[in-house]
């Protein structure tokens, strides 16, 4: 199994307040990983060290076998609250992204845009949340990433639109090839799309692996109560 | 990132280019007048330096001195400033960060562009303004009471020359030094006219007279009140009058022994007239004690204090860029 994502000990902490404390993980290439737990359990500090924002307190990561900003090209990333520029249109979002990723997919990217029905020419400043997210998904696809992280990236769509926003990512890794990581605060969001499921609570790792092997392990659960059983456990 | 840094700095750089277009305009236009006047009266200093009074010249002189006091701060607080705690302040640079260009390069470039597009900017100001007031400062400088403000003298020389190239840079790198560490960009601004205007007041008073060891003279003279002015706290003043072009950093009347000569009691200049005074001060062994950077230096201060400023500004770019692997 060839992992994407391979921590040891794994480590952070702010100002002392630990943040995320001995992770240790494998994720393997091509799987959609859900990364699960209650606000505050992680999940943004565990993705921002995979996209090297962030830098270990302690212990050591590697991402597609080697330091995580080393591969900027190769890893995608969605920020939380996908943050775009306010006074920059979409075309200009994708000239940017066009002049700064070597990689950069044109045509793959104005075709997102017209099948969702956007206008290049709109202020990103002027778009929903929803339509915010698409043109960040959309971004961090369009440079071909190997790797595609994204820290929650529905939480600003409404449930219909998570559904619509979640199914069309499981379908651009499919076709692009991309292994994914994306965080949840909802189990509903992320059980449709992943195939792998890390369970995070207080920066630590509660359970994590295949999904199939998680529920054979607590036969009649749904996902989302086997998820609760590892989140009321207590190390 | 060329792309991005125009894009997203346009408003800027249009402004600049408009300001500088306009600059070009009024002083383009008169320049060529006082050039005129200079041709007819240059041979006679007094003669033209009394027509630059007259008319729009001398508000023409003093606000060129203030657009190029102004430029570095409006630079460093609205270009310099914005640069990363805009980014910060939005959380964009969270999207900018994660595109293929490492952030050292996203700031390296930022810098380069920014800061290449101020000391162009700065330096073009410069060289209109340094040729309009080419025929005043050939005179001597802008009259000013009994003296006059020659090109060498603090206010005017920063405003001069090559060093507005430098105060550019320098003011644009606080800005962007002071955003990156605070993360917002009103306080950013806030802190850069502040730090800009200190280092701009420090530098003429504290570091400059020293920067090559000032030439000095002392000889006698014979004071006078008629001649010399007379400071309240009884110090005679003999304004230096035969070092045209030259930075006086010290000009007083001193005794034999060598401290300052200050007007004691005495009866002919406590009680008695102006000539009494004069009379008694003419038998003192009085001497003048002037301490100068000679005219000949001029060139070789514009090139220290440019060098001055942008050594500064080379290393705190080298400081943000250490500091910006850091931030979260």
């Amino acid at each position: 199994m060839n992992a994407i994502i391979n921590t040891r000990d794994l480590g952070k902490r702010y100002r002392g307040r630990p943040a995320l404390t001995e992770c240790t993980l494998s994720i393997p290439a091509g799987s959609v990983t859900g990364l699960v737990g209650p606000n505050g359990a992680g999940k943004s500090t565990f993705l921002n060290l995979v996209t090297g924002m962030l830098r270990p307190s302690t212990g050591t990561i590697q991402v597609l076998g080697s330091a995580p900003a080393a591969q900027l090209a190769k890893v995608g990333f969605v920020a939380q609250d996908t943050p775009v520029y306010a006074g920059l249109s979409i075309s200009d979002h994708f000239r940017l992204g066009a002049h700064l990723n070597p990689a950069w997919d044109r045509g793959y990217a104005s075709a997102r845009i017209t099948r969702l029905g956007l206008d290049p020419k709109q202020k990103a400043g002027r778009l929903s949340g929803g339509q915010r997210a698409q043109l960040a998904l959309t971004m961090a696809i369009a440079k071909r990433p190997s790797l595609l992280i994204l820290d929650e990236p529905v939480a600003a769509l409404d449930p219909l639109a998570r559904r619509g926003f979640i199914d069309d990512l499981t379908e651009a890794a499919r076709t692009r090839q991309m292994s994914v990581v994306l965080s949840s605060h909802l189990v509903s969001d992320l059980e449709r799309a992943c195939d792998w499921l890390v369970v995070l609570n207080d920066g630590r790792v509660r359970a994590a692996g295949p999904i199939r092997h998680l529920l054979a392990a607590h036969p009649g659960m749904t996902t989302e109560d086997m998820v609760l059983t590892y989140l009321e456990m207590t190390s | 990132m060329t792309w991005l840094t125009w894009r997203q700095s346009r408003i800027q750089f249009v402004a600049a280019a408009l300001a500088l277009a306009v600059l070009a305009l009024v002083y383009g236009l008169t320049g060529s007048g006082l050039n005129h006047l200079y041709g007819l009266y240059g041979a006679h200093p007094a003669v033209f330096l009394a027509q630059v009074r007259t008319g729009r010249y001398p508000l023409l002189y003093f606000a060129g001195g203030a657009i190029m006091y102004l430029a570095p701060l409006v630079i460093g607080a609205f270009w310099g400033a914005p640069l990363v705690a805009r980014e910060l302040e939005a959380g964009t640079h969270r999207l900018a960060w994660n595109q293929s260009v490492t952030r050292t390069r996203w700031l390296v470039m930022k810098l380069a562009i920014g800061g290449g597009a101020a000391m162009l900017f700065a330096g073009l100001a410069s060289l209109l303004l340094t040729w309009w007031a080419g025929p005043i400062d050939r005179a001597g400088g802008f009259p000013l009471g009994t003296s006059q403000l020659s090109k060498f003298q603090p206010i005017v020389f920063g405003t001069r020359g090559i060093v507005p190239v430098g105060a550019a840079a320098l003011a644009f790198t606080i800005g962007v030094c002071a955003g990156l560490l605070l993360r917002r960009v009103i306080p950013a601004m806030a802190v850069t006219l502040g730090l800009f205007a200190a280092l701009l007041v420090a530098m003429p008073l504290t570091v400059s007279p020293h920067l090559i060891t000032p030439a000095q003279y002392t000889r006698p003279v014979t004071a006078s009140l008629t001649t010399m002015a007379v400071s309240g706290n009884g110090q005679l003043n003999d304004p230096v009058k035969d070092m045209p072009g030259g930075w006086i950093l010290t000009d007083q009347i001193i005794t034999k022994s060598g401290s300052v000569f200050v007007l004691p009691d005495v009866p002919a200049c406590q009680t008695g007239t102006q000539a009494q005074c004069d009379a008694w001060l003419a038998a003192q062994p009085l001497r003048q004690h002037v301490v100068y950077q000679p005219a000949s230096r001029y060139w070789a201060y514009q090139i220290l204090e440019t060098s001055i400023w942008l050594a500064i500004a080379a290393a705190l770019s080298a400081l943000c860029l250490r500091r910006i692997r850091s931030v979260q």
